[in-house]
């Protein structure tokens, strides 16, 4: 079923363009596909231009992603239309978006919908901005995001917050509100999928990680920690800007294998890091998600 | 229960390194070149003998599906294989622990797989939602190229092999394979009608196969372990390990990897805590994501989980999101709102799935409340038969299963519903009202 409804005419820009870098990027997202195939890139594309543009789609938008990939223009509107990740009409600086389908009902979204209204006033349809200036929040219900085992949760902007209740989102909204979003992922601690209260299963992983996590910090004096604790406190901070800014999404730029291995490296490090404090096993985060935009392939060029 | 030696997936809960590094430290890419060698035949072989059956949900045999593609390569159309993950079954959350803690593991996969169907390119096609996902998986294919592990004479086995991501944009309906295609081509995610099937005519009409994450994740360790390996879990036809998804009402919700045919009330008990407030306070179970029929507690204190034994309790293992509902569910509204999850995902191509969906929804609401007469349940059944194989694709029978399942085992509380309603209305003869 199509939801997409474009934002009324006084809304609309004049006209729109990639910037440079970003019409470099688009470059490298046609060339993943086979000559003549160039429509596949269409998605990409009409993402790359939503991240510049405020985080929702505007006609000329969609009109130039056309021309660029010698589309006819009612092919994209379609697309557009179809995907509810395209927003056709502005949304706020955090875009909260709740999954309420049957797995994170039953473990208590109504509560997260609550404190979201008690918080921010809104409701679950909520998901576009109608005054001049760009809301802080808008809020939509949305079906199932693929968290189940850690229901319920809510994803702000392109980021997982899980294992909430009416308590934890009220200081997810807080910290939003402070330009400070906390540490992706789960709000309890818990590490990704794995029991609350420890995992039943890969015990002998474990140990042999804890193992060579003591061999490595043996090896090699404590003046690490103070390190890779400073980095793991810059890391909120540097999520402070929302992410719409981000035509650098690592996803969509990546045919060019070259750019990454740079980023990778330095990520690569932070690991390695995070083992040598000896916990790789109860860490509060894990390596992955959450540094992704403070490493934008951009960084590594 | 299965023993940790015999785990395919240990960096499940992400606790190591999920790059490179960390990824051979697992084994992952280990002297891959040697299984590449194997040949296109022998790899098939293994995969059929190891009776892998597809993890996405239909659980179709993995190396027949691979065995539809043909030999030898037509000029102009070159073979694709396609990863799908596009996870966004309610209650399945399996593959995105793989994308983002194990992401080598699948790499190697598709390298393995697609040799094996003779395919040198390979699209995974993620939901749009996963974006850290995305990342992960992203920078772990640069890295692979980078170490040579892909691209041209991959692994130095002499085979040229692309693997690319490509990001949905958040439509249910991009699961199902040639809805899938159709987007991967950049266009709505309709679904084709069948034949010509994918391994005939798929991804620019060239010969493609479609294959879950999981599916494709587990192939290295069946060839490095063994057909007979992998064949020894499980009940025959049913073999190998699972990752399962345990959420809902259970004392500790997690993902798992078991062994297949594991009885349900061992995998709930031994891994997710039990069900809250103890085994009898168990209501029912949706044992394979949300498409599958519930399953009352009678039937889930002795069901096994593999393929036949929920057909035999006529449901299904589908993905193994195994959503479990404790005695203070509202059972009529929990299927409700997966009526109204398929009315918002239906493409709108098939009328009987378009406005069907809705209808059911729209009735289903007032059934919450008991707003209806006791013969509308018998005509909500009746409705979901007529959208059931009426429809392209599955989406339409994945509607009306849970309601069908709804049905058979809770009708007696759906009838309970509009007494109740009566009574409190009090107001002498309900008012009949149309659906619409």
């Amino acid at each position: 079923m199509s939801f997409g409804h474009a934002a009324p005419r006084e809304m609309q820009p004049d006209s729109f363009a990639f910037t440079k870098e970003n019409l470099e990027k688009a470059q490298q997202v046609i060339a993943k596909y086979p000559p003549g195939r160039q429509q596949s890139a269409v998605m990409a594309l009409l993402d790359l231009a939503q991240r510049q543009h405020d985080n929702w789609l505007p006609t000329v938008a969609m009109d130039y992603v056309a021309d660029l990939l010698e589309m006819p223009r009612i092919r994209v509107y379609e697309v557009a239309t179809f995907y509810t990740m395209y927003h056709l009409a502005p949304v706020g600086k955090w875009h909260l978006q709740v999954c309420t389908t049957t797995p994170c009902w039953l473990r208590g979204s109504d509560e997260v919908m609550r404190a979201i209204k008690d918080k921010t006033g809104l409701g679950g349809h909520s998901r576009h901005c109608h005054g001049a200036k760009r809301d802080e929040f808008t809020c939509e219900e949305v079906e199932c995001l693929g968290a189940c085992v850690n229901a319920p949760m809510l994803q702000v902007n392109d980021d997982y917050y899980e294992d909430l209740d009416y308590e934890r989102t009220c200081q997810l909204i807080d910290a939003l509100k402070a330009g400070k979003p906390p540490q992706v992922g789960s709000m309890t601690g818990r590490q990704g999928s794995q029991a609350q209260a420890g995992s039943t299963s890969l015990q002998h992983v474990r140990k042999q990680l804890e193992e060579a996590a003591k061999q490595r910090a043996a090896a090699k004096p404590a003046d690490t920690a103070p390190a890779k604790a400073e980095g793991s406190a810059e890391q909120p901070a540097a999520k402070a800007k929302p992410k719409a800014k981000g035509a650098d999404a690592p996803a969509t730029g990546t045919s060019d294998p070259d750019d990454s291995p740079v980023k990778t490296k330095a990520r690569a490090n932070k690991t390695g890091e995070a083992q040598e404090k000896g916990k790789p096993a109860d860490a509060p985060e894990d390596p992955n998600p959450a540094d992704v935009p403070s490493h934008p392939p951009k960084s590594g060029d | 229960m299965l023993r940790d030696e015999d785990r395919i997936f240990t960096n499940l809960y992400g606790w190591d390194d999920w790059r490179l590094d960390g990824a051979k430290r697992r084994g992952v890419w280990d002297n891959t070149k040697a299984l590449i060698e194997l040949g296109r035949d022998k790899i098939i072989d293994e995969v059929k003998r190891s009776n892998l059956r597809g993890r996405g949900g239909a659980g179709f045999p993995t190396g027949m599906k691979w065995s539809f593609m043909p030999k030898e390569e037509k000029p102009g159309k070159p073979s694709y294989l396609v990863i799908n993950a596009d996870e966004s079954e309610p209650g399945t959350c399996k593959d995105r622990d793989i994308l983002r803690f194990d992401p080598h593991r699948l790499i190697e996969g598709a390298l393995l797989s697609s040799f094996a169907m003779g395919a040198h390119a390979c699209y995974i096609y993620i939901r749009g939602e996963f974006y850290n996902e995305a990342s992960n998986i992203n920078q772990a294919i640069a890295e692979a190229y980078e170490a040579g592990l892909v691209g041209k004479n991959a692994c130095g086995s002499g085979w040229d092999f692309d693997i690319y991501l490509h990001r949905g944009a958040g439509a249910y309906i991009c699961g199902e394979e040639t809805a899938l295609l159709e987007s991967l081509e950049g266009k709505k995610g309709q679904p084709r009608n069948k034949p010509p099937f994918p391994a005939g005519a798929g991804l620019y009409a060239c010969p493609t196969t479609v294959n879950n994450v999981e599916t494709i994740a587990v192939v290295p360790s069946i060839l490095r372990r063994g057909a007979e390996w992998f064949a020894s879990f499980g009940r025959d036809k049913n073999s190998g390990t699972k990752l399962f998804c345990i959420s809902g009402h259970v004392n500790q919700p997690c993902n798992v990897e078991e062994a297949m045919s594991i009885p349900l009330r061992e995998l709930l008990e031994a891994h997710a805590g039990g069900v809250r407030g103890g085994w009898d306070n168990l209501l029912g179970v949706l044992p394979g994501g949300s498409s599958t029929p519930v399953i009352p507690k009678d039937v889930c204190d002795d069901v096994l989980m593999d393929f036949d034994g929920l057909r035999e309790a006529k449901s299904a293992l589908g993905t193994a999101g195994v959503i479990v509902m404790d005695k203070s569910t509202d059972i009529i509204y929990a299927i409700a709102r997966l009526s109204w999850f398929y009315t918002h995902e239906s493409c709108g191509q098939c009328t009987p799935c378009r406005e069907g969906t809705g209808w059911i929804h729209r009735v289903m609401k007032r059934m919450v409340k008991g707003n209806a007469s006791p013969d509308e349940i018998d005509m909500l059944l009746e409705v979901t038969k007529e959208i059931e194989g009426h429809t392209i694709c599955a989406h339409g029978d994945a509607s009306a299963w849970p309601i069908q399942g709804l049905i058979r085992h809770f009708r007696p509380e759906m009838e309970k519903r509009i007494r109740d309603y009566r009574d409190a209305a009090h107001a002498g003869r309900p008012v009949p009202q149309a659906a619409e």
